[in-house]
């Protein structure tokens, strides 16, 4: 079973994308901001990490900057998810090492393919 | 007294005045040496001997006719501000040092004209000097009770006469420069006229007061006397001629006299310290003639039948009773009128000599030098050999001419001759027609007939009308007779004088002016004479000149005098005045007049000019020429101005424009920013209700309720959420734009605040905060629906920063003056200093730092803001860590705001 963990502030943006990983049989964790995605990290290995931008205290760039420290955690995939749709928002996220820039509002259906394929 | 005891009094008198013009001279920059009073003071150097002894001896002898020497200025001074100002206007921009070098530049820097208004100055003058040295030999005489001596080396005079040489070639030539200011002669002088006018009055308060018992004693006993009444009144038609002629002539010679051109404009260091002048120096005349007449008719009183000079009755009454210091002060006073005019005037007249004479005539030669130094003492040692030789000459006058005239004579004599500059210099002025074969005639012509008029039969010593000559006219032609010409019989000597050479120069002066048009360079000064107003700031481009030359050789002719470092620093502020590139090699008119007028200090502006173009090739312009290029000027310095002013708008609308452009880009940014930040504020809500249809749409079928339930929940919250969200950006925009109105009612505020904590009770309740408020009436001017929403706003924020155990919101209204104020403060994590003022900011917290989200809307605060700011209130937080945070606001208070 892959691991996915979903960052994000919104509760109910939260609340779709679990129910719809969980469906497709991922193990889910929940992050509802920064901070409290890298102590889940300390103790899980995820094989991708969905991110929000924007979020109180630590925010999504920050946080990946983090992560791509953390040499257990350089197989881990990373796919940014923000409401930021500006291209240089897109190249600042892509160039901080992360896979993929989704836009919001975003295709769940497509989400999931985008995740199956990078974890093939 | 003994000679020996006066001699002595004499030496430290004069040492006193040394001492003070040193002092002077080193505090030249101070405020003691350069005030009004100090010029004005200095003017009074009119007042000579001839003033203090002779007007008593023409009181006594004559009458009133001795106020006509001070009427004419009197009369004449107010109009100073306008003319003496324009003088030393002209005088100031053309570097000009004396009144010869006045009326030679004026038409057309004519060397010859110069040189003739100096020798009629010194013809006129030496005399007057003579007259001087007189008076103090007389006087001594009178105080020591001795006689004159035959013997030069016996007669005081002589050494006086050295002194006041030494003192006068040493302070008065301390500059090469001679337009510069002497501020040592001139405190002197300015200090000896204090000196002259108290003595004057004490003697005057003694004989009037101590003598006698008053004027009207002294005029009851010398009502008695003979002719007394005839002698006081001015008399028939014939006598108000004669009055009115010396009055004229004195009004001249306020002006032309060498020694108040001196002293006036020369040494004129502010135009505004002419109106100071010109009230106290009529009030210094008229405070010196309140005590002539009793002082005359005491005298005679006293001295009724004895035959004594009346021209020394102040220091013959002191003497009569024995009051020696007395005597002595009165000498002293007259000594100190005598020598101001001496030095002043032979330091006017040796500056004449040099600069209008000796140099330009032949001594130019002698200034090829090339070193500075070497020429600068040249100029300087002929000035002072200047001085010291006019005092010797005077004192060879004084010995061999004029022991026999009254002081009044000679001094009238004196007053003639310098008359005879009148037309020119006043033409000067006002005509610009006037030429200088016009100006030469006149003064030449006017010169022939005073002299034969007056320094013939003076000279000759037939003053008595005895011999055929006065009698019968020269070869008995009755026409020619010196003292009737022309059969005018009516006027005494000086105003005949007077009257028909001052005629004859006039006419002359005006009519070969008007048939005979000047030179294109005298039709140059002209303008800048009589419009010197116009061009004061830059008379350089009133300038007309043609040719080539170079700066370079003009700029080795000023080495020569101004030395190196002072012509470099020359040639820089010119270039700066008139933006002139420095590297540029070819002279214009405008740097060559500048170079004239550097040079003209130093050697007379005749010999400046002759310097100049002997390095500079100059073109015939002819005079239409001339004029054209003038009016082209006079409309360019228009231009100009307006162009200056024009540039200066340009300038200010541009600065304007560019902070306009500068809160425009910065609005444009921030207008981005929200907009970024509303659109991101907007795609959450839409994502997430994305999200959830999509689900409920694709699985439609193998849903459990309870989820289903849950994700129709969170579409219908996100709906809501974009809602509000769109009602406050519209309600920001509306207040933003002033389209929001407020609907102002009198309202209780703590009655609100308690109905708005009730809509807040859950979210309390929810998360256990204790509330203090202690609700007492409070009434004030609002529009209730807007403040729930701001006191709703600050409430949700208190309880969403409330610790989550131990939460606590105290809430206080308080009634100030003007104001009502209330604050809502929670005990949470506090607010950063920083951040007080942009915490009400819209989206403050996504500003500067883009990715952090703003914990609600972002947009509320903003909306608090722009709701109290629009009652006239104001709202800020206060906030220190650990402590929480306090948000108040204000509102007008209904009792004390008008109440409508």
């Amino acid at each position: 079973m892959k691991k996915i963990l979903i960052v994000d502030d919104e509760p109910n943006i939260v609340m779709s994308l679990e129910y719809t990983f969980k469906k497709n049989n991922f193990e889910v964790f929940i992050a509802r901001d920064g901070q409290e995605a890298l102590d889940i990290l300390k103790n899980q290995l995820p094989d991708i990490v969905i991110l929000d931008v924007m979020m109180p205290m630590v925010d999504g760039f920050a946080t990946l900057e983090q992560i791509k420290k953390d040499e257990r955690l350089q197989h881990c995939k990373v796919i940014f998810l923000s409401a930021k749709n500006k291209e240089k928002d897109i190249e600042k996220g892509l160039s901080l090492g992360a896979d993929l820039y989704v836009v919001k509002p975003f295709s769940l259906k497509k989400l999931v393919d985008q995740v199956q394929n990078l974890i093939q | 007294m003994s000679s020996a005891g006066l001699l002595l009094i004499l030496a430290l008198y004069v040492s006193i005045l040394f001492y003070i013009a040193h002092w002077a001279e080193k505090k030249r920059h101070s405020k003691w040496t350069n005030n009004p009073y100090i010029y004005s003071l200095s003017l009074a150097v009119y007042c000579t001997a001839w003033t203090y002894y002779g007007s008593i001896g023409v009181a006594a002898d004559s009458g009133l006719s001795y106020l006509t020497i001070y009427l004419g200025p009197i009369i004449i001074i107010p109009t100073w501000m306008i003319i003496l100002k324009r003088i030393i206007r002209i005088s100031r921009v053309n570097k000009i040092s004396s009144i010869a070098d006045f009326i030679s530049l004026r038409y057309g820097n004519s060397r010859f004209l110069g040189a003739l208004v100096t020798l009629i100055c010194v013809f006129g003058i030496l005399p007057y000097i003579s007259l001087q040295l007189k008076s103090i030999s007389d006087t001594f005489y009178i105080v020591t009770k001795t006689q004159y001596s035959s013997n030069i080396f016996s007669d005081t005079t002589t050494y006086v006469c050295i002194a006041l040489a030494l003192f006068a070639s040493y302070y008065g030539t301390k500059y090469v420069d001679a337009s510069e200011k002497r501020r040592g002669i001139v405190t002197a002088v300015a200090m000896e006229s204090v000196l002259k006018l108290v003595f004057f009055l004490i003697i005057g308060i003694y004989v009037t007061y101590f003598v006698f018992d008053g004027f009207d004693d002294i005029y009851t006993k010398a009502a008695v006397l003979q002719d007394f009444d005839k002698k006081n009144s001015i008399g028939d038609l014939t006598n108000g001629i004669n009055w009115f002629f010396l009055c004229v002539l004195s009004t001249f010679a306020i002006f032309l006299l060498p020694r108040q051109f001196h002293t006036a404009i020369v040494e004129n260091n502010k135009e505004t310290h002419i109106r100071t002048a010109i009230w106290l120096f009529p009030l210094y005349l008229l405070l010196f003639n309140i005590f002539v007449f009793p002082i005359a008719w005491g005298g005679n009183i006293l001295f009724q039948g004895q035959g004594l000079n009346s021209d020394t009755y102040s220091l013959l009454i002191p003497q009569h009773f024995n009051n020696n210091f007395l005597t002595v002060i009165v000498f002293l006073g007259g000594f100190s009128a005598a020598i101001s005019m001496i030095i002043v005037s032979s330091i006017a007249l040796a500056t004449m000599l040099s600069n209008n004479l000796l140099i330009p005539y032949g001594f130019i030669g002698a200034l090829e030098n090339k070193s500075q130094e070497k020429n600068s003492k040249r100029i300087v040692n002929s000035r002072k050999i200047g001085i010291f030789s006019l005092i010797i000459l005077a004192y060879a006058i004084y010995r061999i001419f004029i022991l026999d005239y009254s002081l009044v004579s000679i001094g009238l004599v004196s007053f003639v001759l310098i008359a005879q500059l009148a037309p020119a210099f006043f033409g000067a002025l006002f005509w610009k027609r006037g030429s200088k074969k016009g100006a030469v005639t006149g003064i030449i012509l006017g010169f022939l007939i005073s002299l034969y008029t007056l320094l013939v039969p003076y000279a000759i010593g037939l003053t008595k009308s005895t011999s055929t000559f006065m009698q019968n006219g020269p070869w008995g032609i009755e026409l020619l007779k010196p003292f009737q010409l022309f059969g005018l019989d009516y006027l005494e000597p000086i105003p005949h004088a007077f009257f028909w050479s001052l005629f004859v120069n006039t006419i002359s002066f005006l009519a070969i002016s008007v048939s005979f048009k000047g030179n294109y360079r005298e039709r140059n000064y002209a303008e800048m004479f009589v419009d010197i107003d116009k061009y004061i700031t830059n008379h350089e481009n009133a300038f007309v000149w043609k040719g080539t030359a170079f700066v370079s050789d003009i700029q080795k002719v000023l080495q020569r005098f101004l030395g190196e470092e002072r012509t470099k620093r020359a040639l820089n502020i010119f270039n700066s005045k008139y933006n002139i590139d420095k590297n540029i090699t070819t002279a214009d008119a405008r740097f060559i007049k500048f170079a004239e007028n550097l040079l003209t200090g130093h050697i007379g502006t005749a010999s400046a000019k002759i310097l100049i173009s002997s390095v500079a090739k100059e073109d015939k312009i002819s005079l239409p020429e001339v004029l054209r290029i003038l009016e082209e000027s006079k409309e360019n310095i228009i231009i100009n101005k307006k162009l200056t002013d024009t540039s200066n708008e340009l300038k200010k609308i541009s600065e304007q424009l560019r902070e306009a452009n500068e809160k425009l880009v910065d609005k444009d940014i921030q207008k981005d920013e929200f907009l970024d930040t509303v659109t991101h504020e907007l795609r959450t809500p839409i994502t997430a209700i994305r999200a959830a249809t999509e689900i409920l749409h694709d699985d439609e079928d193998d849903i459990p309720k309870e989820v289903r339930k849950q994700f129709l929940k969170s579409i219908i919250s996100e709906a809501d959420r974009l809602n509000r969200l769109i009602d406050k950006i519209l309600d920001l925009e509306k207040f933003e734009t002033g389209k929001q109105k407020i609907y102002l009612s009198k309202n209780d505020i703590s009655k609100t605040i308690a109905n708005t904590l009730d809509s807040v009770r859950q979210l309390i309740i929810n998360k256990n905060i204790t509330v203090e408020f202690d609700g007492t009436e409070i009434k004030a001017f609002y529009d209730e629906e807007r403040i729930i929403q701001v006191i709703h706003n600050l409430l949700s924020n208190a309880i969403k920063f409330c610790p989550k155990t131990d939460g606590k919101i105290s809430i206080s209204v308080a009634e100030k003056t003007e104001v009502v104020e209330v604050s809502i403060h929670n005990n949470g994590a506090g607010i950063k200093a920083e951040d007080f003022e942009p915490i009400f900011d819209k989206f403050y917290q996504s500003r500067g730092q883009n990715v952090k989200k703003p914990i609600g809307s972002g947009l509320g605060l903003a909306i608090c803001k722009q709701i109290i700011e629009h009652h006239k209130g104001k709202i800020w937080v206060e906030s220190s860590p650990q402590k929480g945070a306090t948000f108040n606001f204000t509102l007008p208070n209904y009792n004390t705001t008008e109440k409508q």
